[in-house]
C-alpha cells in the first residue's frame, strides 16, 4: 500500500487561523480532535446520525464526521470550544447547567452547538420547533425533557426577555 | 484502498478532467451518503472530487420558467429560501425531512438523486413536479426526466465521466401546488418506509385538471403512478376519487421486505400517504386562492 | 435495625449547579477517547465473519510487512482462563466466560467476536492491517433462536455447559445454561380460587444500552511492568481486576484512571478493549490507543437479553389476588450471563400474594453475549406481569391503579425472594399516580392510557472516600465512582451537609485506583447510596476530628464542644440547646471563646495535629428498594399503526432525593429509554447471525420530536436505614415504561399485542386483524 499523501489545510477555527496536515480520507472531527487538540467535538457514530460531532461550517450546522478535514481549506469553522465567551459562558450553556440537562455530558456540546445555531436562527422557537431541530442530536440520559426546557429558557434570555 | 486523493476544482471543466478516466472516482457533493458508505467500507474510492467549488452546482436560480436548482445546494439553503418553498411545497418538505439540521447543512436535492436509494425522499417530489436533469459529459449536455435518471438501487443513468449539474423543476400553473409525507416509525432520523409525492392542479371549481403522482421507497426506483393520477384528474379529490388513486398507488408498488418495513405493509401505507399527500396539496392550493 | 433518620436539611434536597458542569458544557471534559499521548499507536480489532467456527489459524505476516504495524495479539497472548473464577465480583463470573470476549479461543460463538488485534503508528493503517491478518476458520453450524437452541439436535454453543439447577444434574451438555424455579404458597390451589385468570405470552426483544460514547481507551506500560490505563467506564477498579485477570498481569502492577463517561447504563460494567490495549502496550512498548466504532459497538458489546414470559394470573372478583405464576427464558447470547435470576425473583415484587410461582430459563445462542442494562432483567419481566395485571383489572371492572392499591406491598410483606420489606413507597407512590392531573385527563378517539408499577431492589456494595481539608476551610472529596449522572454534585452534597458548610466550599472529585481505597463499580443504583455512606462517614469521622483540635485550642474538654452549621462551638457554661438558639438567632456573635469555623480550623491545623484528613469505607447494606408507577397516554394512527406518545407521568419512591433534578433526571431518561424499547429499539439478526442494524440509523433509539415533556413526581418515603433516608434512584425507573406504553397502545389499538416492539407493521397487522376479528363476531 502506498501511504496517502497528506494535504496541507488552512483554514478559521473559533476566529482564528489555523493550518494542519491531514490525510485525504481523514474527516473533520477527527481532525479537530487529533490534529487539533480540540476534543470537545465528540464522536458518537462517525455516520451522521448521533449529531455529537456537531459544528459550524461557514454558518452552517453540520456533523463534523460527515465532512471530509480537506474540504475544511478556505472556510470558517466553530466549534464548542469556540461558544463561550473567555470565562463567561453562553446562555444556552449556562441553561443547560441550571436545567440539569445533562447527565453523561457526551451530547452536550453538540446539543450547544446545534442549540445556538437554532436560537440565531429562530430566536424565539416553539417547543416543538426546538424539539425537531434538536431531533440529529441524541442524548441517551436524560430523555430530552430538561434540555428542551434549558433551550427554551436560553432563548428567552438571548431575546432579553 | 484507503482514499488517496482528494480533489476540488473550481469549474465544470476542470471537474471533467479530474474525472476523466478514473472508474476509481467517486463526486462528493454533501458526503452525507459518500462519507457514510466510505466509513461503512461499502465504498473504496481512490479519488474524491468535491464539486461544491464549481458555481453551477451550487446557484440557484428561479425565473419564469421556474427553478433551476444547482445539484450540491445544501438543503438548509433551499428550505431557507423565501420564495422556493412557496412555489414547491412538498419538494422543499421533501428535501427537508433528509436526516437531521446538521445534515441539512450538507445535504442536496442533486446527491439525494445521485446516491440512488430507493428511499431518497426528494426524488417523489422532483417527479411529481416534472422534474429535469442537466448532465454534463465529454459530449457535451444532455437532459434526463428524473423519473429517468435513476435505473435501480445505487444506480443511475450517469457516465462515469458525466456530472448532475442541476436540476429544473418548471413553474407550476396557477392553483397549483404539491405535497410529499414519508412515512417513518420514529418522527426523524429514519429513512423512509414509503413516500409519496402529489402535485395538482384544480379549476376554479375544484375539479383536478392535472395530478402527478409518485411514490418511494416501495419499489428500487421512485415510481410515477399514472394510473394514480388518472384518479384524481377530473374529479374534486372526492373519497372515490382518492380512493381509485390510493388504490392504484399500492398496485403500483413492488417493494420488497426488509428491516425497515415489509412487502405487505410498504403497499398499504403508501397508499394511505397518496391520499394524504392529494388532501395537503389541495388544502395548499384552497388557502392560496 | 433502627437509626434516627434526619429530615431537616440545609444543602439535601437543593439543586445545585454540578461542579463538573462547566467542563462539560464547554467541551473541555475529556472522555474515553479524548487522551493522546505521544508516541501512541492505534490498535484495530480483527473480528469474526461468522456466528460459530473454528479458528483453524491466524496469519499475521502480511499484516506485519506493512510498514508502521508494530504488534499484534490473539488468544495466544492470554492466559489460559481454566476453571478460575473471578475474585471479588460482585456476581460469580467465570474467567472462561469472559477472556473469549476479549478474544476468542479456539473457536468463535458469535459474529463480530474479537480474534486478533493489531497495533499501528495511524487509525487508518491499523485499519489497513486488521484487514490483512488472514483468519482461517472451519464454520460450525450456528443456532440463534432460544427454542431452537433447546432442540436435542441443536449445534451445542458450548460443550461444557450442563444445565443449572435442574435435580439430577443433567450428564449431556446443553445450550440451556440454567432452569430454575421458586414458589410459595399452593399456585393450582391459588388459580381455583380465582374469579378470573388472565394467560398470556409477552415478547420482549434483545436491545443495547445506546451509550453515545463508544468503548475507548489508552494503554501504557513501563520498564518496570506498570501498566497505566486511561478509559472510559463505570468501574476503574473493576476494570483494574479484570484486566489483571484476563492478561495474567498483576492486579498492583495496574493504575487505572476513569475518563468522564459517555453513558454506560451497566454497558460498561464490563471490559472490551482495555485488556487489548495493555498487550498490546506490552509488546509495543508504546501507549496504544483502541476506540469502537459504532458499529462494533453494537456488533460486540453488550446487547441486552431477550425475554419471552408467559404469565397465569388470578384473582376474586372484589380483585384480591390469588396466585401469579411467570415462566421466563432469556436469551444470553454465547455466555451464561443474562440476568435470569432477577428476572425470576422480581416480576411479581409489587404485588402481595400467597401463592407464586416464578420459572427461569437462561439459554445461550449463537449471539453476542449479554450484558447488563438498568435495572437487570427486570424490565422484561415486570413488562409481562404489568401488561396482565391490566388486562385482570380490566376484566374485573376495577380501575388498574385501585387495583394495584388493594395489593400492593407494605411493610412486613415477604416477597418471592424472602427478604420482608421495610418502609417502602409503591403505595404512596400510587396514590400520587391516582391524584396527578394526568390520570384525569380525557381520552379522545384512537387514544389510550396505560399504568403499570415496578419494583428494583438497588445495590450497596462496597466504596471508599477520602476528604482532605485545604489551608483555606474548603474540601476535597476523592471517590472512585465514575460520574454518569451528576453524582459529583450529590457526593459533594452529602459532605456539606454533614459538616454543615456550604457545598461550593466542597470540590469532588473522581480519582484512579492508586488514590483511594476500593469502590465497586458506578452501577446499581449505588453511587448515592453507598460511595455517598463513606463520604458521609468520612464527613463524620472529620467533624469529630474538627471538634477534638477545638477543643485543642480552647483547652476544653471534648464533651464541652459542638458542631454546629459549620462551626466548632463551646458550651461555655451554657446548656447546648440554649448555645444553639443563641447561635440562631445570631446573638452568639462572633466571639471566637465560642466560634472556631472550618476556614480557622484549617488554618491552625499545623499547630494541632497536622493536616485535616479523612479516609472511610463502607460495604453497605443499607440498600433499599425502589419502586415506581408510570402512566402513559398515546394515540395511534389506524391507518399505519403509528404510535405517539401523548403524555407521560413518572412517580417514584426517592427515598430522600439529595439532588432532585437529577433525581427528576433519572426517572425521565430512564422512562424514555422504556419507551424506546417499546416501540422500535430491537436486534434484527440476518438467518447467518449478522447485525443488519447495527448504527443509530436503524436501530432506533427515541429521539427528541418523539416525546413530549416526561412529567415528574418524587415521592419521598425515607429509607430507614440510611441517616438520610436515601434510596437508590436510577435503575427503577426503566421497569413501567414497557408496560405502560404497550397497555395504552393496545387500549388505543383495540388489539393484543404483546410482541415488542410494537413496531408500525406489527401493530398495523394487529389492528386489521383486530377489526377482521370483530366483524366475525
Amino acid at each position: 500500500m502506498s501511504n496517502p499523501k497528506k494535504i496541507h489545510v488552512s483554514t478559521t477555527v473559533n476566529g482564528e487561523p489555523c493550518e494542519f496536515l491531514c490525510e485525504p480520507g481523514q474527516v473533520l472531527s477527527n481532525a479537530l480532535r487529533n490534529n487539533l487538540d480540540m476534543t470537545g467535538t465528540k464522536e458518537g457514530c462517525s455516520t451522521g446520525d448521533c449529531g455529537a460531532c456537531s459544528v459550524m461550517l461557514d454558518g452552517a450546522l453540520v456533523c463534523s464526521c460527515l465532512v471530509l478535514a480537506a474540504e475544511a481549506e478556505g472556510r470558517t469553522i466553530e466549534t464548542v470550544e469556540g461558544v463561550a465567551d473567555g470565562n463567561a459562558l453562553h446562555p444556552i450553556q449556562q441553561k443547560l447547567l441550571e436545567h440539569a440537562a445533562l447527565q453523561c455530558g457526551i451530547c452536550t456540546p453538540g446539543i450547544v452547538v446545534a442549540a445556538k445555531s437554532l436560537l440565531e436562527r429562530h430566536p424565539d422557537p416553539s417547543e416543538e420547533e426546538v424539539r425537531y431541530y434538536l431531533a440529529g442530536n441524541l442524548c441517551r440520559c436524560t430523555g430530552y425533557d430538561k434540555i428542551i426546557r434549558a433551550v427554551l429558557d436560553a432563548g428567552t434570555v438571548m431575546r432579553g426577555e | 484502498m484507503p482514499l488517496l486523493q482528494y480533489e476540488a476544482p473550481t469549474s465544470l471543466a476542470q471537474a471533467r478532467q479530474a474525472l476523466a478516466g478514473r472508474s476509481d472516482a467517486k463526486i462528493l457533493a454533501g458526503g452525507t451518503d459518500l462519507l457514510v458508505q466510505m466509513r461503512l467500507g461499502l465504498r473504496d474510492p481512490a479519488l474524491v472530487v468535491d464539486i461544491k467549488h464549481v458555481p453551477e452546482l451550487m446557484e440557484i436560480t428561479l425565473g419564469e420558467q421556474g427553478l433551476r436548482l444547482g445539484a450540491a445546494v445544501p438543503g438548509a439553503v433551499v428550505t431557507d429560501h423565501p420564495e422556493i418553498g412557496q412555489l414547491y411545497p412538498g419538494f422543499v418538505e421533501a428535501l427537508g425531512l433528509i436526516g437531521s439540521s446538521q445534515i441539512q447543512g450538507r445535504c442536496s436535492a442533486g446527491g439525494n438523486l445521485c446516491n440512488a436509494s430507493p428511499a431518497a425522499d426528494c426524488v417523489p417530489a422532483l417527479i411529481a413536479n416534472r422534474a429535469t436533469c442537466n448532465i454534463m459529459g465529454p459530449d457535451g449536455e444532455r437532459t434526463v426526466a428524473v423519473e429517468a435518471f435513476n435505473t435501480g438501487p445505487a444506480s443511475n443513468c450517469l457516465a462515469a465521466d458525466e456530472i448532475l449539474v442541476s436540476i429544473d423543476l418548471p413553474r407550476p400553473g396557477p392553483r397549483s401546488s404539491d405535497a410529499y409525507l414519508r412515512f417513518i416509525p420514529r418522527t426523524e432520523m429514519d429513512i423512509a418506509v414509503a413516500g409519496a409525492a402529489v402535485a395538482l392542479s384544480l379549476d376554479e371549481a375544484g375539479v383536478c385538471i392535472d395530478a402527478r403522482v409518485a411514490i418511494g421507497a416501495v419499489a428500487p426506483t421512485a415510481l410515477l403512478v399514472p394510473a394514480a393520477a388518472d384518479a384524481l384528474i377530473g374529479g374534486t379529490l372526492d373519497e372515490d376519487s382518492l380512493n381509485r388513486a390510493s388504490a392504484a398507488a399500492s398496485e403500483a408498488a413492488a417493494p420488497i421486505t426488509d428491516k425497515r418495513g415489509t412487502v405487505e405493509y410498504r403497499k398499504k401505507v403508501v397508499g394511505v400517504l397518496v391520499r394524504r399527500a392529494a388532501g395537503v396539496a389541495k388544502a395548499r392550493i384552497e388557502a392560496t386562492s | 435495625m433502627s437509626i434516627n433518620i434526619q429530615t431537616d436539611f440545609k444543602t439535601v434536597g437543593t439543586r445545585p449547579i454540578r461542579p463538573d458542569g462547566p467542563d462539560k458544557v464547554t467541551g473541555r471534559a475529556k472522555y474515553g477517547a479524548d487522551l493522546n499521548l505521544s508516541g501512541m499507536l492505534y490498535g484495530h480489532i480483527v473480528r469474526s465473519p461468522h456466528a460459530h467456527a473454528v479458528i483453524k489459524s491466524i496469519d499475521f505476516s502480511a499484516a506485519l510487512a506493512m510498514p508502521g504495524v508494530v504488534a499484534t495479539m490473539s488468544a495466544e497472548d492470554l492466559p489460559e482462563p481454566g476453571d478460575r473464577i473471578l475474585p471479588g465480583a460482585e456476581i460469580e463470573m467465570k474467567l472462561k466466560d469472559i477472556s473469549p470476549i476479549i478474544m476468542a479461543r479456539g473457536k468463535v460463538l458469535f459474529h463480530s467476536q474479537a480474534v486478533a488485534a493489531v497495533a499501528a503508528t495511524s487509525e487508518s493503517l491499523a485499519a489497513e492491517a486488521a484487514k490483512r491478518v488472514v483468519v482461517e476458520y472451519e464454520v460450525l453450524p450456528h443456532v440463534l433462536d432460544v427454542h431452537a437452541a433447546m432442540a436435542d439436535d441443536a449445534p451445542l454453543v458450548h460443550d461444557d455447559v450442563f444445565t443449572q439447577g435442574i435435580d439430577p444434574a443433567p450428564t449431556r451438555p446443553s445450550n440451556l445454561s440454567a432452569d430454575f424455579e421458586m414458589a410459595k404458597g399452593d399456585i393450582e390451589a391459588g388459580f381455583a380460587e380465582a374469579d378470573l385468570v388472565i394467560e398470556r405470552t409477552y415478547n420482549v426483544p434483545m436491545c443495547h444500552q445506546g451509550y453515545i460514547e463508544p468503548h475507548a481507551c489508552v494503554a501504557r506500560s513501563d520498564e518496570n511492568g506498570k501498566i497505566e490505563i486511561w478509559c472510559c467506564t463505570q468501574g476503574p477498579f473493576m476494570v483494574r481486576n479484570m484486566t489483571a485477570e484476563i492478561t495474567g498481569i498483576d492486579l498492583g502492577k495496574i493504575k487505572v484512571t476513569a475518563s468522564e463517561i459517555g453513558g454506560g447504563f451497566g454497558g460498561k460494567t464490563t471490559v472490551y478493549v482495555e485488556p487489548v490495549a495493555t498487550i498490546l502496550a506490552c509488546k509495543s512498548g508504546r501507549p496504544v490507543k483502541i476506540v469502537m466504532s459504532r458499529d462494533e459497538v453494537f456488533r460486540a458489546s453488550g446487547p441486552v437479553s431477550s425475554a419471552e414470559t408467559q404469565v397465569k394470573i388470578g384473582a376474586k372478583k372484589d380483585g384480591t389476588l390469588t396466585a401469579i405464576k411467570t415462566d421466563i427464558l432469556m436469551d444470553s447470547g454465547a455466555f451464561s450471563s443474562s440476568p435470569i435470576l432477577p428476572a425470576t425473583m422480581f416480576a411479581a415484587a409489587c404485588y402481595r400474594c400467597d401463592n407464586m410461582h416464578s420459572r427461569g430459563r437462561e439459554v445461550l445462542t449463537n449471539k453476542p453475549k449479554a450484558w447488563a442494562y438498568r435495572a437487570p432483567g427486570a424490565p422484561q419481566s415486570i413488562m409481562a406481569v404489568e401488561c396482565a395485571v391490566n388486562e385482570l383489572a380490566q376484566g374485573l371492572g376495577i380501575d388498574p391503579i385501585d387495583f394495584r392499591l388493594l395489593n400492593a406491598v407494605e411493610e412486613g410483606d415477604v416477597p418471592l425472594f424472602g427478604v420482608p420489606f421495610q418502609s417502602i413507597g409503591l403505595k404512596q407512590s400510587l396514590e400520587a399516580a391516582k391524584n396527578h392531573p394526568n390520570y384525569q385527563a380525557a381520552l379522545e378517539q384512537n387514544q389510550g392510557r396505560g399504568v403499570a408499577a415496578a419494583f428494583w431492589i438497588n445495590a450497596g456494595l462496597q466504596s471508599s472516600a477520602t476528604i482532605h481539608v485545604a489551608e483555606d476551610g474548603s474540601l476535597n472529596v476523592l471517590t472512585g465512582n465514575p460520574d454518569i449522572g451528576g453524582s459529583r454534585a450529590s457526593m459533594a452534597m452529602l459532605a456539606a451537609e454533614v459538616l454543615g458548610i456550604p457545598v461550593e466550599t466542597v470540590r469532588p472529585s473522581v480519582v484512579d485506583t492508586d488514590s483511594v481505597g476500593y469502590c465497586d463499580t458506578t452501577g446499581g443504583s449505588r453511587t448515592t447510596l453507598a460511595t455517598g455512606s463513606a463520604v458521609m462517614k468520612a464527613a463524620g469521622m472529620l467533624r469529630e476530628e474538627l471538634k477534638h483540635r477545638a477543643a485543642a485550642i480552647w483547652n476544653v474538654d471534648i464533651k464541652e464542644v459542638e458542631w454546629y452549621d459549620g462551626m466548632a462551638v463551646v458550651h461555655s457554661g451554657i446548656g447546648i440547646d440554649e448555645l444553639r438558639d443563641e447561635l440562631r438567632a445570631g446573638t452568639a456573635g462572633r466571639n471566637p471563646e465560642k466560634v472556631l469555623t472550618m476556614a480557622e480550623l484549617a488554618a491552625q491545623a499545623g499547630a494541632t495535629g497536622g493536616p485535616l484528613t479523612a479516609s472511610a469505607s463502607v460495604h453497605a447494606h443499607s440498600a433499599q428498594p425502589s419502586f415506581a408507577v408510570n402512566i402513559c397516554d398515546v394515540q395511534v394512527d389506524r391507518d399505519t399503526g403509528k404510535v405517539d406518545i401523548l403524555r407521560y407521568t413518572c412517580v417514584q419512591d426517592a427515598g430522600k432525593a439529595v439532588h432532585p433534578a437529577y433525581v427528576e433526571g433519572q426517572m425521565q431518561g430512564g422512562a424514555v429509554q422504556g419507551i424506546g424499547w417499546a416501540l422500535n429499539e430491537e436486534y434484527l439478526f440476518n438467518d447467518q447471525g449478522v447485525l443488519e442494524n447495527a448504527g443509530f440509523l436503524d436501530y432506533r433509539i427515541p429521539v427528541a420530536s418523539d416525546l413530549p415533556m416526561i412529567d415528574t413526581v418524587i415521592v419521598e418515603v425515607p429509607n430507614p436505614l440510611h441517616p438520610f433516608g436515601v434510596r437508590g434512584v436510577g435503575e427503577v425507573p426503566i421497569c413501567p415504561p414497557m408496560p405502560a406504553v404497550a397497555t395504552a397502545v393496545n387500549r388505543a389499538a383495540g388489539t393484543q399485542l404483546y410482541d415488542l416492539p410494537l413496531s408500525p407493521p406489527k401493530l398495523l397487522a394487529a389492528i386489521e386483524g383486530a377489526g377482521a376479528d370483530n366483524e366475525a363476531a
